[in-house]
């Protein structure tokens, strides 16, 4: 029964570090801010979600699944706001949303993409 | 000061309290209890618990859409997961306006907040009855329109049919 926890909890943070790792990627791969944004969404969601339900297991039923299970709440409610935040930045920083190809300063505005998701 | 919406808060900062601390020592218990008292008595002073501040009308219709919401986010992740690792990034960036008929702010708040955390779709701008979304894909932003979403947070605030 350990062992059957064990495994999943470590497929479940095998995966959320994947996707976190994926995520990474699309930052550097799609081309301009908005498309960024999304991939950082999957860092907010998908990955911290099942990295924590991983930990979750791990401590099993405890105060500190309570605390994980709290640490994701908060996560759920200002991931989006945060990546709100940014987009309307973005958006009134003179960038247009429906430019489809590269940005044109594509070198200098990575760091400003990256939320360190 | 004692309405059902006072007595919730305090039971939602005294359980948050008890389970964040975790040591259940008189002395810790009674402080615990008297800092949230006073929390509720100075947001009741500030006059913000209201079904904006603490909207506990919406509970059981929320424990409905949540797991909908969920799926949602686990179908568009895998979605993004895909054209993210797609050899030719098959990508088709849009945006435009997308309608929201809910009434309430927390209900427009609430239907924002989900598309920014389905991957592949963002809330730019929100207006009182429609938000600006960027969506990955043409097909993301179609499902958007098609309004499925918002129909759904219609029914959680309690406008929908």
């Amino acid at each position: 029964m350990n062992l059957a926890i064990d495994i999943a909890s470590w497929l479940l943070l095998a995966a959320g570090g994947s996707l976190m790792v994926v995520s990474g990627l699309g930052l550097v791969r799609l081309p301009n801010v908005f498309a960024r944004l999304h991939a950082a969404g999957l860092a907010d969601t998908g990955g911290s979600a099942l990295l924590l339900l991983g930990m979750a297991l791990q401590a099993g039923w405890s105060l500190v699944t309570v605390k994980l299970v709290l640490i994701g709440i908060f996560l759920f409610f200002t991931a989006p706001t945060a990546g709100h935040a940014l987009a309307h930045a973005a958006l009134l920083g003179g960038i247009s949303p429906d430019d489809k190809g590269e940005s044109e300063d594509d070198d200098e505005d990575d760091s400003p993409d990256g939320r360190g998701g | 000061m004692f309405s059902p919406r006072t007595l919730s808060l305090f039971a939602v900062l005294y359980g948050t309290w008890l389970l964040l601390s975790g040591i259940w020592e008189p002395f810790l218990m009674i402080s615990g209890a008297v800092a949230c008292l006073l929390v509720v008595v100075i947001a009741h002073r500030m006059d913000v618990i209201d079904g904006e501040g603490h909207p506990i009308g919406l509970t059981w219709r929320a424990l409905l859409y949540y797991p909908w919401l969920f799926w949602q986010i686990v179908l568009s992740n895998i979605q993004v997961l895909r054209l993210v690792l797609h050899p030719r990034l098959p990508i088709s960036p849009v945006s435009g306006w997308v309608a929201a008929g809910q009434r309430s702010s927390v209900g427009l708040v609430t239907f924002a907040n989900s598309i920014t955390l389905t991957p592949g779709t963002m809330a730019l701008t929100v207006m009182e009855d429609r938000i600006h979304v960027h969506a990955l894909t043409q097909g993301g932003f179609d499902d958007l329109v098609a309004g499925e979403m918002n129909r759904r947070v219609c029914q959680m605030e309690g406008t929908g049919s």
